[in-house]
């Protein structure tokens, strides 16, 4: 454990070494705003009572932001290595596959949660002006959480499969793409096929979280994608071993 | 007691591409071996093996006696590598990168503290610690490379190529900084650069397209392959018939002349059988000619000869 950690650690240095985490976050935070603005103010919504909550935010970070977020926080982190060589001396300290994996994707997830973070803003501000139910807003942190960290896996794996930072980032996005739209797919074909493409989407399993309900079946999705990505990351290393 | 390197039978295939086959080879504590080979040979594969980072296809590698395959972390945790393009976290510091490598070799943070200290003033890399590594020039990264190898006294040190690419200068310091550490490791090093082995090893590999050609100590590698004794002589006379008496005499197998035939004064270079001091035979040829002998001289054969010719001659067997 104590390795994914300085492996976690390390990243989340780098992240604010580089420009990457600084344009990153100012983009989250602009685009963030905007959709928290439209979806408060009444003549921009045209609804003469917006309601009180974080329900199209979340849906929109979903949508709009992860895609790109995801790609952009975990392009660099296998792919860099292999780059440059350095995999050579990960792989050849007493360190396990999984814990460099896993080190890499909490670096991700805490740059992510640190970005969400900053959101709670908004939460402040519904609180002063309003009234929301703390329900909803708590599932739907729930929710974007898990859908983060789906994505990220889903980017490291791109990153483990090539040297070539775009190449990662140009391969998660297309994944993530077609994971984040399978939902309107599921409307192309119907009967069985239509629910399997449909229960596979992203986007399927995420309105009940901001809608305030906590399906364990939704949550099992994110983690069960979270696990298949990672797992497919950690072979991805081992087989890069094995060439 | 058993090596603290025991590599058997190895065989690595790229695909269709054999890199190494059937390399066996044990390497004592303290020491410094040396694996020699042109571009290609398999020495990178060899040591990539060696430390964990390649599987073999076929035969067993082992370092302080755990098998690199089913005990690959006890393995890995008892070696220091230098690959060969060193690689570095051009965004780190000095200092920062060589607390990373301490930590993920699972090293306590106050021995890491101790020991940073200690090779940043081996390695002379003290006006640097807090410098980012991408503003080094290349001999002082190869310092930093060596530094991280050697961070966790490990038992066994592999360097491949430590010298390649920087300036003469840098080259001597980055030897004698090899020396200054060899009393206390166990050291594997490649190089395609033979003084450096004959300076460093007290025992050479030579590999040649995947396959050990030799295996000796660099002074009984030469005495070995004198397979062929040559002499140097210089001759005042004709030249022809001296070229042509010198190789009537028996046991001569080749006899060149290296100046041109203008002067009467000329060097020839005898080979002759092994064993054979042919140095009476020559003198008295060289008199009973009526010509002057002006010099008669034994010739060791130079390590890059040997390695010229073990790399070379397929006839010469070792």
């Amino acid at each position: 454990m104590r390795n994914t950690a300085t492996i976690a650690w390390k990243e989340i240095k780098g992240y604010f070494t580089s420009p990457v985490a600084y344009v990153v976050a100012l983009m989250f935070v602009a685009l963030t705003g905007y959709f928290f603005v439209r979806s408060v103010d009444s003549i921009l919504t045209g609804a003469n009572f917006p309601e009180a909550s974080l329900r199209g935010l979340m849906r929109q970070i979903s949508i709009f932001i992860l895609p790109w977020l995801a790609p952009v926080l975990t392009m660099r982190l296998l792919a860099e290595e292999q780059k440059i060589g350095t995999i050579e001396l990960l792989l050849t300290s007493p360190v396990r596959d999984w814990e460099v994996v896993l080190g890499k994707f909490i670096a991700s997830m805490t740059f992510f949660l640190a970005a969400l973070a900053m959101t709670l803003w908004y939460v402040l501000m519904l609180e002063w002006r309003g009234n929301p139910e703390m329900g909803p807003l708590l599932s739907g942190y729930l929710g974007i959480i898990l859908y983060g960290g789906a994505a990220m896996s889903v980017g490291l794996l791109a990153s483990s499969l090539t040297s070539n930072q775009i190449v990662a980032a140009v391969t998660s996005l297309g994944l993530l793409v077609l994971l984040t739209f399978l939902e309107v797919g599921a409307d192309q074909v119907t009967g069985v096929a239509s629910t399997i493409v449909g229960q596979l989407g992203m986007t399927t399993h995420f309105d009940d979280f901001v809608r305030g309900v906590v399906d364990t079946s939704n949550v099992v999705y994110y983690l069960s994608l979270m696990a298949v990505f990672l797992f497919l990351t950690v072979r991805s290393l081992e087989t890069r071993r094995w060439r | 007691m058993a090596g603290m390197v025991e590599v058997k039978n190895l065989t690595k295939y790229y695909g269709n591409f054999l890199a190494i086959e059937d390399v066996s080879f044990e390497v004592k504590r303290g020491e410094i071996v040396g694996f020699l080979g042109p571009n290609g040979a398999g020495k990178t594969t060899t040591m990539r093996i060696i430390t964990g980072f390649l599987p073999p296809t076929y035969g067993t590698a082992a370092v302080a006696g755990y098998d690199l395959v089913d005990k690959s972390r006890q393995a890995r945790s008892h070696i220091g590598y230098l690959p060969e393009t060193v690689p570095l976290y051009l965004d780190m510091t000095v200092e920062g990168y060589l607390a990373f490598m301490g930590a993920i070799r699972g090293m306590k943070p106050n021995r890491i503290k101790t020991r940073i200290g200690e090779v940043i003033d081996a390695c002379r890399l003290g006006d640097y610690r807090r410098t980012h590594i991408g503003k080094l020039s290349k001999g002082f990264r190869q310092r930093v490379g060596i530094a991280q190898a050697v961070l966790h006294e490990p038992d066994v040190l592999v360097l491949d190529e430590p010298t390649i690419g920087i300036d003469p200068i840098q080259v001597v310091e980055t030897r004698q900084l090899i020396k200054d550490l060899s009393g206390s490791h166990t050291v594997i090093l490649s190089t395609h650069i033979l003084p450096e082995v004959s300076m460093l090893c007290n025992r050479v590999l030579i590999i040649n397209e995947g396959l050990i050609v030799a295996e000796d100590t660099p002074k009984e590698l030469g005495n070995k392959l004198q397979g062929v004794e040559r002499l140097e002589v210089e001759i005042q006379g004709p030249r022809t018939e001296a070229l042509e008496a010198l190789q009537k005499i028996r046991g001569v197998i080749e006899v060149t002349c290296s100046t041109n035939g203008d002067s009467d004064r000329n060097v020839y270079k005898i080979q002759a059988r092994r064993g054979l001091d042919l140095r009476p035979t020559v003198s008295r040829t060289v008199i009973s000619n009526g010509w002057s002998l002006l010099n008669l001289q034994l010739v060791s054969m130079s390590l890059e000869e040997i390695f010229l010719k073990l790399t070379t001659d397929e006839e010469i067997n070792v």
